[in-house]
């Protein structure tokens, strides 16, 4: 179920907020990540705002 | 041991593909066909794609991928497989794949059926792995930078500009197929206007109401759609509203690439991003839907396995089998637009090497499958029906009795009566003429739904449901095709006029976005206009330019091979590319110079042109001004048919010079990003 979740939500682009707080966590311990709705805008702005245009086939 | 089961399972395939191939005259239940493809596509994936990636590309589960080496979670993000599998599955699956092998059902369902399963397994799904997996060694790079690292920079910038051309005529012809499906149907066109109040009121909810709860607003929107279709045949039925919901295709045209250009410069969380929500959620219930209809319904096929427009002569597009059926179904089969995606966000989320062929190859495997479910959607139909939907009106005439006429005289008798109470069912003035492929697609999934759930009163919701479900998503890919090839066209001309590039100023932005709607417009005008209804003409244009792109991307891999030192397994790519170059280049330059008019766009130029000269209006035209558009639209789509052909040469020609280069080299030369192992647990 909680993958069903996670498949339908990278379908349109959103990876999960989780495992991108374990990374900053991890990596850059001393930064302050995005809060849960910068990174969704974040995202958001890279699905659709540069060149993969969605990453959408005919 | 082991094999024992997939032995079974190929035995299975092969009995049903027996069936389907010498069943002549009585009825031939539908899965058949749907049994035969699912055992071939776990056969080849259990044998084929585990050869490739074993011996072909020496996948190592210890060799880290760039979700690994470069996590930043955000883009690179290590991914579940099967999470994965769903992602990569939504972003190829589109209306490719269901529209052609309607169009292809013309000449009976089996040369549809064969191509789809032999296509996929030996092209199709070698393409995407391959390019999935060429680019997961190279940090997940696009395809025009991986042709760019492995044949130069000259071939890097033809592959950029082929690939934008071919984006410009994929957009055309969708939006081409919106307009189709919508034109003179209220009912059609307030559902599917419905969803841009619908999608700014979501993206209003996901902005500063409940921001990010896309399941949430997923809901509500789903809801809105539903209601929308409901009152929809209010809407059509009013005397009021009726008419104002009514539009000829030259009117919906100027509102598409209208919408085109305004959509594209909205912020994307408006418009775009919530729409996206909807299309892509619908796409994979629609197709799960019909999936289990078809199985639940169990419906004969009432099209005959071969029709006699094999040799040319049908009425939905020209041309003979070879090489027009294998141009026509592309997605489905092997598409050009999977290397775009096989090199975009996929690979830089695969967790592991081993997951590649699951993907690549699995996730193509999928999208042949919904091929086959459209293949047997428009083959269960009424052979009557369905040819009187995909004909033009210039064959057909206007009216349910004189389409019923010529469709008997086809050899497929069908009546009059049969025509108005289709079209009655399903809540539409008239189905004659209805070409594009979605229309007779959504009758089909009426059909198949209404006998599942709901009876015939369901049929015109259902159909409605499927024109909704099929036109939601062309018009995301619209937009979001349209700021995709506003992109590559700055990329293009910043080549030249570096000061054109992204991010610069919001000038280069407005204008590339202008010259990308206005290419599109210009061919879907083109199309509306076209007396044979458009579809004739630019489906086969799109099928060419397609194909010629998967042709590229395989010359990609087997230059790859090659330099890998992998030569001897090169066979592999170069099988489905010289098929792919023997079908785009004959029937490139049959479109370019056959003599038949209703084939070559020079020859058809030519009889219009002489017409022209002799002062003499040609039917369909009906004034000198139309004859001269004729005249002009054939020059164009000609020039196009010449540069797609010298696209793919000029990189034939790349291909073979770099693969002679590294045959005299003694050790491997790809530019693969450095190994690094997976990091121990």
């Amino acid at each position: 179920m909680r993958m069903l979740r996670q498949m339908l939500r990278l379908m349109v682009g959103q990876p999960p907020y989780e495992v991108y707080l374990a990374h900053m966590a991890r990596v850059h311990p001393d930064a302050t990540p995005m809060t849960r709705v910068e990174f969704f805008r974040n995202r958001e702005q890279a699905r659709f705002g540069g060149a993969g245009g969605g990453g959408k086939c005919c | 041991m082991k094999h024992i089961p997939w032995i079974i399972l190929a035995v299975v395939g092969a009995v049903c593909l027996a069936v389907l191939a010498v069943s002549r005259g009585e009825a031939v239940n539908a899965l058949w066909i749907v049994v035969a493809a699912v055992s071939c596509f776990l056969v080849a994936y259990r044998y084929y794609a585990l050869y490739i990636a074993r011996h072909v590309m020496r996948l190592d589960p210890n060799r880290a991928t760039p979700a690994l080496t470069r996590a930043d979670g955000l883009d690179y993000v290590a991914t579940d497989r099967r999470v994965l599998f769903g992602h990569h599955f939504a972003a190829i699956a589109g209306a490719g794949p269901l529209v052609g092998p309607v169009l292809a059902a013309q000449m009976g369902y089996l040369p549809g059926t064969l191509w789809i399963i032999f296509g996929v397994v030996l092209a199709g799904a070698v393409q995407d792995f391959m390019v999935l997996f060429i680019s997961m060694r190279r940090d997940g790079k696009s395809l025009g930078e991986l042709v760019r690292m492995e044949m130069g920079a000259v071939a890097g910038t033809i592959a950029l500009a082929g690939a934008f051309l071919i984006m410009v005529i994929i957009l055309a012809v969708l939006a081409l197929i919106v307009v189709r499906a919508l034109a003179e149907s209220p009912w059609g066109m307030f559902t599917v206007a419905a969803t841009i109040p619908l999608a700014l009121a979501m993206g209003v909810y996901t902005r500063w109401i409940r921001p990010g709860r896309i399941g949430e607003v997923s809901v509500l929107g789903f809801i809105g759609l539903i209601a929308a279709i409901v009152f929809g045949q209010n809407v059509a039925a009013s005397e009021v509203w009726g008419p104002l919901f009514t539009f000829t295709p030259q009117t919906l045209c100027w509102i598409l690439i209208g919408y085109g250009a305004l959509a594209s410069l909205l912020p994307v969380w408006l418009l775009l991003a919530p729409r996206d929500y909807l299309s892509t959620f619908l796409k994979i219930g629609a197709i799960t839907a019909l999936a289990v209809g078809i199985v639940v319904m169990a419906p004969p096929l009432r099209m005959p396995a071969l029709t006699q427009f094999v040799g040319g002569g049908g009425p939905a597009w020209s041309g003979a089998l070879f090489p027009f059926l294998f141009i026509t179904i592309a997605c489905g089969a092997v598409s050009g637009f999977h290397a775009l995606i096989a090199s975009g966000t996929t690979p830089k989320l695969i967790g592991s090497e081993t997951d590649a062929p699951f993907i690549g190859y699995g996730a193509m495997l999928m999208e042949a499958f919904v091929a086959i479910m459209a293949l047997v959607g428009a083959s269960i139909l009424d052979p009557g029906i369905y040819f009187a939907m995909n004909s033009p009106a210039a064959v057909l005439g206007t009216d349910p009795a004189s389409a019923a006429h010529a469709v008997t005289a086809m050899g497929f008798p069908v009546s009059a009566d049969l025509l108005v109470q289709t079209a009655r069912d399903v809540g539409e003035h008239t189905i004659v003429s209805r070409t594009g492929g979605a229309p007779t697609l959504a009758v089909a999934m009426a059909e198949i739904f209404s006998h599942v759930a709901g009876g015939t009163a369901m049929k015109a919701f259902w159909y409605h449901f499927a024109i909704l479900f099929e036109a939601l998503f062309i018009l995301t890919a619209v937009d979001a095709g349209t700021r995709a090839g506003r992109f590559m066209l700055q990329d293009l001309i910043g080549l030249a006029v570096p000061s054109f590039r992204a991010g610069t100023s919001w000038l280069p932005g407005v204008v590339a976005t202008a010259l990308c709607v206005l290419s599109w417009g210009f061919f879907l005008y083109q199309g509306v206009t076209d007396p044979l209804g458009g579809v004739n003409t630019l489906w086969p244009v799109f099928g060419i330019s397609n194909q010629m792109l998967a042709a590229v991307a395989l010359m990609l891999a087997t230059t790859v091979l090659f330099r890998m030192k992998q030569q001897r397994y090169a066979w592999v790519t170069v099988i489905p590319t010289v098929w792919l170059l023997i079908c785009t280049l004959s029937a490139g330059s049959l479109k370019l110079l056959s003599s038949d008019p209703t084939v070559g766009f020079l020859a058809h130029a030519a009889k219009f042109g002489a017409a022209v000269e002799a002062g003499t209006v040609l039917a369909p035209a009906k004034s000198m001004e139309q004859m001269r558009a004729i005249v002009f639209n054939d020059r164009v789509d000609a020039g196009l048919c010449v540069i797609f052909l010298a696209v793919v040469i000029s990189l034939l020609f790349f291909t073979v010079r770099t693969c002679m280069a590294a045959l005299r080299e003694d050790r491997p030369t790809v530019n693969e990003s450095p190994v690094q192992l997976v990091p121990a647990e």
